[in-house]
C-alpha cells in the first residue's frame, strides 16, 4: 500500500470537532483518505464513529476544523464536494413505496448524473450490488439484507469518489455479511470508502487502513498491514497447571519473549512453535491446560485503548488521554 | 433543476399512497352535493323572479360557491396532504439521503412544495370541472370564475407553505398535522381582532387568511391580495429552509 501515498487525498478531514450543547461528540480529529484505500472506523457504541461520518458526507456541519473532499471545501462548496461523496447511512435511506429502479433513478438524477446516462449507471449499480432480478421490487417488500444492497447501491450510482459506509453489515445475516464484505472489498479498487463498524474481523478482512475512535477523539490510526506485523501476528496462548519458571518459557523454540498473565496463563512472543510447547509442556509436566493462537492484535488493542481510559476518563475527565493518540498521516 | 426531481418523486408518492386518492374521492363527493343543491337553489330563485336571463347570477351563485367553499375545506385538508413532507423522511432516515446530495436546502424546500402543490393545482382542476359543465347549458362570466379559481389556487399555496414548514419541526406526521391546523386556524381567525377599527387592528385583519379571499370571489383581481399569499408562501418556505439548517449546524 504504498503507490497510494503518492496521490493527494480524496478526503481530507483537519482537526474536526463537534458539539452537541455542552457535550463534545467528536473532538480534533484529523486524517486523511487516498484511492485504493479502505479505511475501517472502529470505536465503541456513542463513540462519535456517525457524527464523524454524518459530517464528512455534509449532513451535520462541524462546530470547528475542515473538510476538504477533492479539491473543493466541504462547507464553502457544498455541492461540488457532494457529488464526489456516496454515503449509505446507519438506516438505508430508500423509500419503501418505490422500486428500485424507480429509487435509483431518483438518486442518480439527485446527483446530476446526466439523464442520458442514468439507465447505464443504474444497471451498474445493480449489478455490483447483486440486485439485476429485483428491479421491478417495490423496497418495502424486500428483506433487511436486500435494503441494505440497495442502500450502498443508491451510494454508489453516481460513480463517487469516496463511499462513506456507516455500519453497513449490521442486521445481516452471516451469508450476506460476506457478500457484503467482499462488495465492500471491491469497491476499494476503484474508490476510496470509509467504513464505520464496531466488528473487527470486518476491519481485519476488508480494511487496508484502520483508525480508533474513543470518546470522541482518534486514539489511533495505523495500516492493518502494520498492525498484523507489530506482535508478530503468532503469539501463542498457553495455560498450565503446573507452570515452569518464566524462563524456561521464554527458551522455549521461536519463542523471544513470555508474558505472565497470570493464574497460570502465558503469553509466548515471537514465532513459538505450538509442536515444540505442547511436547516440551508434556515431557515436563507442566498439566497443558489450554493452547492456542492469540485470537487478534486488533482486539487486543481495541480494548486496551478502549476500555482501559473507559476507567481512568471517568474519573479524571476527558483532558488525559493515553498517549497512543495519533494524527493520521 | 433538483427540485423538480423531487418534486416529481413527491407527487409520485402522493398517488402511490390510499390518502391522496381517499381525500380527493371524499372531497369531490361533498362538493358534488354542494355543487347540486347550489344548482338546485338557483334554479327555484329564478322561476320566483321571472323574466331574468337564466344565466344571471349563475357564476356567482353556484361557481363561486363552491370554489370558495372548497377552499375553506382545503384549510383543514391540506395540513393532512403535508403532514409527511419532512416529518416522514425525518423519521424514516430518508432525509439523509437529501442533505448529503448535491441539492441545496432552498431546492429541497422547494421540491417538497412544488410536489405538493401539484397534487393541489390536480385536486382544484377536478373541482373546477363541476361549475365548467355549466358551460354545457348557460354562459359562464369567465373572468369572475377565473378569478375566483385564482384566489383558491393563491390560498392553496400559502396553506402547503405552513403545511410544510409545521412538518419541518417535528418527526411525526400527526403532531405536524395537528400544529398546522391550529396555525392555519389561528391565522384564518386573526381577524376576529379587528372588529373595531384602529391601526392594530387593521394589521390583525391584513395577516388574517380569511380577509384575502373576498375580492376574487367578487371577480376583482386585486394585486394586495397576490401579495398577500406569494408573501406568506416565501415567509414559510423561508422558515422551513432555515429550520432545516438549523438541524445541520452546531448549537
Amino acid at each position: 500500500m504504498t503507490a497510494p501515498l503518492l496521490q493527494a487525498p480524496l478526503l481530507q478531514a483537519e482537526r474536526l470537532t463537534r458539539w452537541y450543547d455542552q457535550h463534545c461528540a467528536v473532538r480534533d480529529v484529523s486524517f486523511a483518505l487516498r484511492k485504493g484505500q479502505v479505511l475501517g472506523f472502529l470505536g465503541p457504541n456513542g463513540a462519535g464513529k456517525s457524527t464523524t461520518m454524518q459530517m464528512l458526507a455534509g449532513v451535520l456541519a462541524p462546530s470547528a476544523g475542515r473538510i476538504t473532499v477533492g479539491e473543493y471545501d466541504l462547507l464553502d462548496q457544498p455541492e461540488a464536494a457532494k457529488s464526489l461523496i456516496g454515503y449509505l447511512p446507519e438506516q438505508p435511506p430508500v423509500y419503501p413505496e418505490l422500486n428500485v429502479d424507480e429509487y435509483l433513478d431518483f438518486c442518480a438524477a439527485l446527483r446530476r448524473v446526466p439523464r442520458k446516462q442514468v439507465r447505464v449507471r443504474r444497471d451498474d449499480a445493480k449489478t455490483r450490488c447483486g440486485l439485476e432480478a429485483h428491479g421491478r421490487r417495490i423496497i418495502g417488500n424486500l428483506s433487511k439484507g436486500f435494503q441494505q444492497r440497495v442502500g450502498i447501491a443508491q451510494a454508489i450510482v453516481h460513480q463517487p469518489a469516496i463511499v462513506i459506509l456507516d455500519e453497513p453489515t449490521v442486521g445481516l445475516d452471516p451469508i450476506q455479511i460476506r457478500e457484503i464484505r467482499a462488495l465492500i472489498s471491491e469497491l476499494g479498487r476503484e474508490h476510496a470508502v470509509i467504513l464505520s463498524t464496531h466488528i473487527l474481523p470486518e476491519v481485519q478482512s476488508v480494511c487496508t487502513d484502520v483508525q480508533v475512535i474513543h470518546r470522541g477523539a482518534l486514539v489511533f490510526a495505523d495500516t492493518v498491514a502494520a498492525l498484523a506485523t507489530r506482535a508478530g501476528g503468532s503469539a501463542l496462548l498457553i495455560e498450565l497447571r503446573n507452570p515452569p519458571p518464566a524462563d524456561a518459557l521464554a527458551a522455549l523454540a521461536g519463542a523471544t519473549g513470555v508474558d505472565a498473565l497470570g493464574a497460570g496463563r502465558f503469553r509466548l512472543l515471537g514465532q513459538p512453535d505450538a509442536v515444540a510447547v505442547a511436547s516440551a509442556a508434556v515431557h515436563g509436566g507442566w498439566g497443558l491446560a489450554e493452547l492456542g493462537r492469540e485470537r487478534s492484535t486488533l482486539e487486543q488493542l481495541f480494548v486496551e485503548l478502549t476500555s482501559s481510559d473507559e476507567r481512568a476518563g471517568d474519573e479524571k475527565g476527558d483532558g488525559d488521554k493515553p498517549a497512543a493518540a495519533t494524527e493520521a498521516a | 433543476m433538483r427540485a423538480f426531481t423531487i418534486a416529481a418523486r413527491e407527487l409520485r408518492a402522493m398517488f402511490l399512497s390510499p390518502l391522496a386518492w381517499v381525500i380527493a374521492a371524499v372531497l369531490t363527493l361533498v362538493l358534488a352535493w354542494l355543487f347540486l343543491a347550489q344548482l338546485q337553489f338557483h334554479l327555484e330563485y329564478q322561476g320566483q323572479m321571472g323574466g331574468q336571463a337564466p344565466s344571471a347570477g349563475v357564476t356567482a351563485r353556484v361557481a363561486v360557491a363552491v370554489l370558495s367553499t372548497a377552499g375553506f375545506i382545503m384549510l383543514w385538508i391540506v395540513p393532512v396532504l403535508a403532514m409527511r413532507l419532512i416529518a416522514e423522511e425525518r423519521a424514516r432516515g430518508t432525509l439523509t439521503l437529501l442533505l448529503a446530495s448535491p441539492a441545496t436546502l432552498t431546492e429541497i424546500v422547494l421540491g417538497k412544495f412544488l410536489g405538493l402543490y401539484a397534487l393541489l393545482a390536480l385536486m382544484l382542476g377536478a373541482f373546477v370541472l363541476m361549475p365548467l359543465s355549466l358551460a354545457l347549458g348557460t354562459t359562464l362570466d369567465w373572468g369572475h370564475l377565473g378569478a375566483a379559481t385564482l384566489g383558491v389556487l393563491l390560498a392553496l399555496g400559502a396553506y402547503a407553505a405552513i403545511g410544510l414548514w409545521c412538518s419541518s419541526l417535528t418527526r411525526s406526521p400527526t403532531i405536524a398535522a395537528v400544529t398546522a391546523i391550529g396555525l392555519m386556524l389561528l391565522l384564518y381567525l386573526f381577524d376576529v381582532a379587528g372588529q373595531l377599527r384602529s391601526e392594530a387592528t387593521e394589521a390583525a385583519r391584513w395577516i388574517s387568511l380569511s380577509t384575502h379571499g373576498a375580492s376574487f370571489n367578487e371577480g376583482r383581481f386585486s394585486t394586495t391580495d397576490v401579495a398577500y399569499y406569494l408573501i406568506m408562501m416565501l415567509t414559510f418556505l423561508t422558515l422551513t429552509v432555515r429550520r432545516l439548517d438549523a438541524d445541520r449546524l452546531p448549537h
